[in-house]
């Protein structure tokens, strides 16, 4: 019987968060912010696999890196906040709690698996102006090791992330409007290093969580619709 | 409540994924017989399914009985199941409006999960399977005898389905109604029927229908116009579910009424 060779924890660790790491690089960037009626996310996308769903009434969910795997995870979203409102009510379905699922899912598996997700999640819930409590946007971002960050304004995933970083801080700035929101999103995306430098409308995938809408506020909006928006 | 990540259920359906999961959640009501005597349980009554011009329209009285007393007089058995679709109750209220609410959160789910919607024929489908699943609680008593009904956007047209407990369906071309009153109202119904009859004439042919068969059974209410309780109406059309307000069914109704109505001299 042989016996594997023993490998400390931070070398275990600082490996599997390396190759973690690498996979995420290697993809494209999706960016999350607020705009004065709500919440965008804005990937760049000309695939038909999409990255960013709808999980429930104010709640949206974007993954990059792996697609099996984060779209693995947000089934996973959509089954807890369907099990949730189905036991309680559609109130009580929170973003915070389904963060922290997928914080904990996450970091399991970076624990305890050989391989460790590589994927970069983000978690956008639009407030309910007229529900005492609910009011406040969140963005929640989980990485790779189940790390979670409580985020305001913006939020950067994926590859190249320090480029788009930088144009967002450089540029963002509260409640704009959705042209504008937009419009920042696409010039940040545009900036990756692996990313399309003139991205038309039909690379782009864009989905809102839109705060006046009544019930189910997540909606995708169309190559045609994006033009409209962006004037493009 | 536990989810599992690789290893859970990965299907797009709610029902199983509750099933598989969290049986915990679906209580088996299939005990409600105590001896020879069934506890009395709340039941709705009639309700009715019509096509029309624009799409379809569902419609229900508001009465619930329990055994021969009043459950509730407002009680809602008209549930718009998505953007396109309802559904209509008749039988035991609560697992009625369980699985209206059931049907509801499937449809949702699925279109999350897939990233699409059902086919209309598709949602008729899954009800199938609900009402199916509800057989032991109606072999005890509990039935629930829904009427499905949607506005098909592939097809440009409204379509309306009724249902037995064994989960059979069975797509009509006209109208369909069911609970306790449903014999005078579809007595009712086969005499003003008309094919492409527009959004004021069917409401009027449904109010009249209900009218008809509140005046018939005991079970069926009729519109209260002391408490101002009217049916409910809903419509799907291409344009999605429109509730039909009180007061254009109180007009509708004073019409319906002042027509019947006899001088006592």
């Amino acid at each position: 019987m042989s016996f594997p060779f023993y490998v400390s924890p931070e070398q275990m660790t600082q490996d599997k968060a390396e190759f973690a790491r690498k996979g995420i690089a290697r993809g494209k960037s999706l960016i999350t912010l607020e705009y004065d009626d709500g919440i965008a996310m804005v990937a760049e996308n000309p695939l038909n696999l999409s990255k960013i769903g709808e999980i429930y009434d104010r709640i949206a969910f974007a993954g990059v890196g792996k697609y099996s795997e984060f779209d693995r995870l947000r089934k996973m979203g959509v089954q807890y906040a369907d099990v949730e409102g189905f036991r309680f009510s559609r109130e009580d379905v929170r973003g915070k709690a389904l963060a922290n699922l997928f914080s904990q899912v996450i970091g399991d598996e970076f624990n305890r698996s050989m391989k460790p997700l590589e994927v970069e999640i983000v978690v956008a819930e639009v407030g309910e102006p007229q529900f005492v409590g609910h009011e406040k946007n969140a963005i929640y971002k989980v990485q790779f090791d189940g790390a979670i960050m409580d985020l305001h304004g913006y939020c950067v995933i994926g590859g190249s992330v320090e480029n788009l970083q930088g144009h967002m801080e450089s540029h963002f700035r509260s409640n704009l409007p959705l042209g504008d929101a937009l419009r920042l999103g696409r010039e940040a995306l545009m900036r990756a290093e692996n990313g399309n430098p003139d991205l038309p409308p039909e690379s782009l995938e864009i989905c809102l969580l839109e705060r006046q809408r009544r019930g189910r506020k997540f909606r995708r909006l169309s190559a045609d619709e994006l033009r409209g928006i962006l004037g493009l | 409540m536990r989810f599992r990540f690789w290893d859970g259920y990965q299907g797009a359906s709610f029902a199983e994924l509750v099933e598989s999961e969290f049986p915990q959640l679906r209580p088996d009501l299939s005990g409600l017989y105590a001896g020879d005597r069934q506890i009395p349980t709340a039941h709705g009554t009639t309700v009715i399914g019509v096509r029309y011009a624009d799409g379809v329209l569902v419609a229900g009285d508001r009465l619930a009985t329990m055994d021969y007393r009043v459950a509730s007089r407002d009680i809602q058995k008209v549930y718009a199941t998505d953007g396109y679709s309802l559904m209509a109750i008749a039988g035991a209220a609560g697992p009625s409006i369980e699985m209206a609410r059931l049907l509801g959160i499937q449809f949702e789910h699925y279109e999350k999960i897939e990233g699409e919607q059902l086919e209309l024929e598709g949602k008729a489908n899954v009800l199938s399977g609900l009402i199916r699943q509800n057989l032991p609680a109606a072999m005890q008593g509990l039935v629930v005898v829904p009427i499905f009904a949607g506005y098909d956007r592939r097809r440009s047209t409204g379509r309306v389905w009724k249902y037995e407990i064994t989960g059979g369906r069975y797509e009509e071309k006209e109208y369909e109604s069911t609970g306790s009153g449903s014999l005078f109202a579809r007595e009712s119904l086969k005499k003003s029927y008309r094919a492409n009859a527009s959004r004021e004439d069917v409401i009027r042919i449904v109010v009249e229908a209900l009218t008809d068969a509140a005046d018939e059974d005991r079970g069926t209410g009729g519109v209260d116009t002391l408490r101002g309780l009217y049916p409910t109406i809903k419509l799907a059309t291409e344009a999605g579910i429109e509730d039909v307000g009180d007061e254009e069914i109180a007009g509708i109704y004073e019409q319906v009424i002042g027509s019947r109505r006899r001088s006592t001299s």
